[in-house]
């Protein structure tokens, strides 16, 4: 997979089956983008694990903080990571220790770590790096254009006004995919602050 | 679900419209409406705290207004846009988030009069200190390059005289100084040039011209190339710093390759607010469902009327980009090939007193201070919209005493020559 620009079916495919989504990095601080991630995922029906290990014993909206991948103690879809790149590895080494394994791990805004990736798809993980999937199901359910947002699709079907709780439809006509140039970037030099 | 590319014809038709969620209405309805009611007290919270995507108050969104945005955005090429009440809203809007009172932008010297005025003196009054540089000369925008310098502004097609800007070796100046290139493509509009393709990390339009195209509807629309990394330095604190106005949030961490259209919604239309009316934003949206066979029909009347003027015997020269004459074909044929615009300057051989009669004798042709009509316009810059400028930076900006400028609309090209000769020889 190229990791610079990815073609929108294969986040599509990802969001359409995923059901379990482990974030390693959630933060309970409401300004965290983590945070804001987790919320939107719960919300749009994704079974959500938050895992940080300084707040086990608490909660993020409902949902128990569990200490690390390890402890989940059931299968999980995918691992979203928030983290800076350079702590990526260590948590792709312990979900490689999965049985059974994610189908994907996802690597947050900003972060990368190609070495990481290539061991994960050299057993059969799809990866993806410097995005955020709260942004990506915005977008290819066009949810997203209500902020201005160029959500790159196209679609001549009445949809559903969106409402709480409720699976959007992410197939719609797609313009290509998008690049990443400026995010990249950003992540050679960015510290995690969760 | 295959992953393809549309034209851009497609793009001005559908991009961000698709029929409304509650009626099935396929025209984008007008959203006239202030405000949105929510659905709970967390949603309230969750659309204050930026963390759901969806609608409060329609100075910091609207639906209408959304697919302008998304329209523009698919057709420049970007991450994102944001809608403004005029094309000077958006400049504002823009280097609020760019620039702290003492730092410096560098802008070309052939500029719309009224963005020449509001940069020296408006912008001015906030600290913000603009220095020149001369588009024909690259080497003036290096040496205006200092510590304090936050952005760099020109035009693509550069108001009066039509001249093409070096985008591309503008732009690896700006890539060199660490710092934005903002282009004004306003009257290119991304049918002829698409700036972002050039190194543009910003593109903002008056959507007074010729994207809404009918002279009806004042708007303005900033774009977000999301090339820009606002991370470094902290020399972007909108962007990268926490904000207290949202209890701390970074911009550029949170929104990626589209914060800067975040930031100035959420930062600078929320604050300052010149918001777009609904009902223009609809007028601007039906505009741009044909601006790409009114943009090509400008351009081709164009071309044949400055033809015309060019071997008429009273005009003492035309500049006209399109012309393989000019100064600036060259850059045209790299630039904009499909076409050199439709706004452009002649001088006439009597001087200013031809250029007042000229005025007074075309019987089509409007005089009128705005470009980008369906209508042909004429204009004497000299003493309208450049006339607040000294002598030698009117004559520098290109609307000297005996220039007349010409918007050449979308009419039969042969009624507009005719209507030229009878003025002329009147
Ligand atoms: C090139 C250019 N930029 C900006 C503007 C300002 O736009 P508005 O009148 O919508 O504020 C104009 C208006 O004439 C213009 O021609």
């Amino acid at each position: 997979m190229n990791h610079d620009a990815y073609p929108d079916n294969y986040i599509r495919g990802i969001l359409n089956s995923v059901k379990s989504i482990a974030m390693v990095g959630a933060s309970p601080q409401n300004v965290r983008p983590s945070y804001f991630a987790f919320k939107y995922l719960a919300q749009r029906g994704y079974d959500m694990i938050p895992i940080n290990p300084g707040h086990v014993g608490k909660d993020l909206l409902g949902k128990p903080f569990v200490a690390s991948l390890s402890d989940i103690g059931r299968p999980i879809d995918m691992i979203d990571i928030f983290r800076n790149s350079s702590h990526i590895m260590p948590v792709v080494e312990e979900a490689l220790t999965l049985d059974p394994l994610p189908k994907v791990i996802w690597m947050q805004l900003g972060a990368r770590d190609d070495a990481a990736a290539a061991k994960a798809e050299s057993v059969g993980i799809k990866v993806v790096m410097n995005r955020c999937p709260k942004i990506e199901y915005g977008r290819l359910s066009s949810e997203i254009s209500w902020m201005g947002v160029n959500s790159r699709t196209l679609s001549s079907k009445r949809a559903p006004a969106p409402t709480q709780g409720m699976r959007l439809s992410l197939n719609r006509m797609s313009v290509g995919g998008g690049d990443t140039a400026a995010s990249d970037r950003a992540a050679k030099n960015k510290t995690e602050q969760s | 679900m295959s992953d393809r590319l549309p034209g851009f014809s497609t793009l001005a038709v559908h991009a961000g419209a698709q029929p409304d969620p509650t009626t099935g209405a396929r025209a984008t309805p007008i959203y006239q409406t202030t405000s949105f009611v929510f659905n709970d007290a967390d949603h309230a919270a969750s659309l204050f705290g930026l963390q759901a995507f969806g609608n409060i108050y329609t100075r910091i969104g609207n639906p209408t207004n959304a697919v302008l945005e998304e329209r523009v955005a698919a057709l420049e090429g970007g991450t994102a846009a944001l809608a403004v009440a005029s094309g000077h809203a958006a400049q504002v809007v823009i280097l609020q988030q760019l620039l702290q009172p003492g730092d410096e932008f560098i802008a070309a010297r052939k500029l719309y009069g009224g963005s020449i005025n509001q940069f020296t003196h408006a912008f001015k009054s906030f600290g913000w200190n603009v220095v020149w540089a001369d588009p024909d000369d690259i080497s003036s925008f290096e040496r205006a390059v200092t510590p304090r310098t936050k952005a760099i502004f020109i035009e693509s097609i550069a108001n009066p005289a039509g001249s093409i800007t070096d985008i591309e070796a503008i732009s690896t100046v700006a890539r060199k100084a660490g710092v934005p290139l903002i282009v004004d493509n306003t009257l290119a509009s991304p049918y002829l040039i698409r700036p972002i393709d050039h190194g543009a990390d910003i593109v903002v339009h008056s959507l007074t011209k010729f994207l809404g195209g009918h002279g009806n509807s004042l708007g303005g629309i900033i774009v977000d190339a999301g090339t820009f990394d606002w991370s470094t330095g902290g020399k972007y604190p909108m962007l990268s710093e926490p904000r207290p106005e949202y209890h701390g949030i970074r911009l550029q961490e949170t929104f990626g390759n589209f914060a800067f259209a975040i930031a100035c919604r959420v930062l600078g239309l929320r604050d300052l607010g010149p918001a777009l009316s609904p009902f223009n934003a609809f007028m601007i949206l039906t505009g741009i469902e044909t601006l790409p066979l009114r943009m090509q029909k400008h351009c081709d009347n164009a071309k044949a009327v400055a033809e015309f003027l060019a071997g008429h015997p009273a005009v003492a020269s035309v500049s006209y980009a399109g012309l393989a004459s000019d100064k600036y074909n060259q850059l045209a044929r790299k630039y904009a090939p499909k076409g050199a615009g439709a706004v452009f300057t002649f001088s006439l051989k009597g001087g200013y007193d031809a250029g007042v009669n000229l005025v007074s004798k075309l019987q089509l042709f409007s005089h009128l201070a705005n470009v980008g009509d369906t209508r042909s316009l004429v204009i004497h810059p000299a003493s309208t919209t450049h006339s607040q400028l000294d002598d030698a930076a009117k004559v520098k900006s290109g609307a000297g005493p005996d220039v007349v400028r010409l918007s050449i609309g979308i009419e039969d090209k042969e009624d507009l020559i005719a209507d030229l000769e009878q003025a002329l020889s009147a």
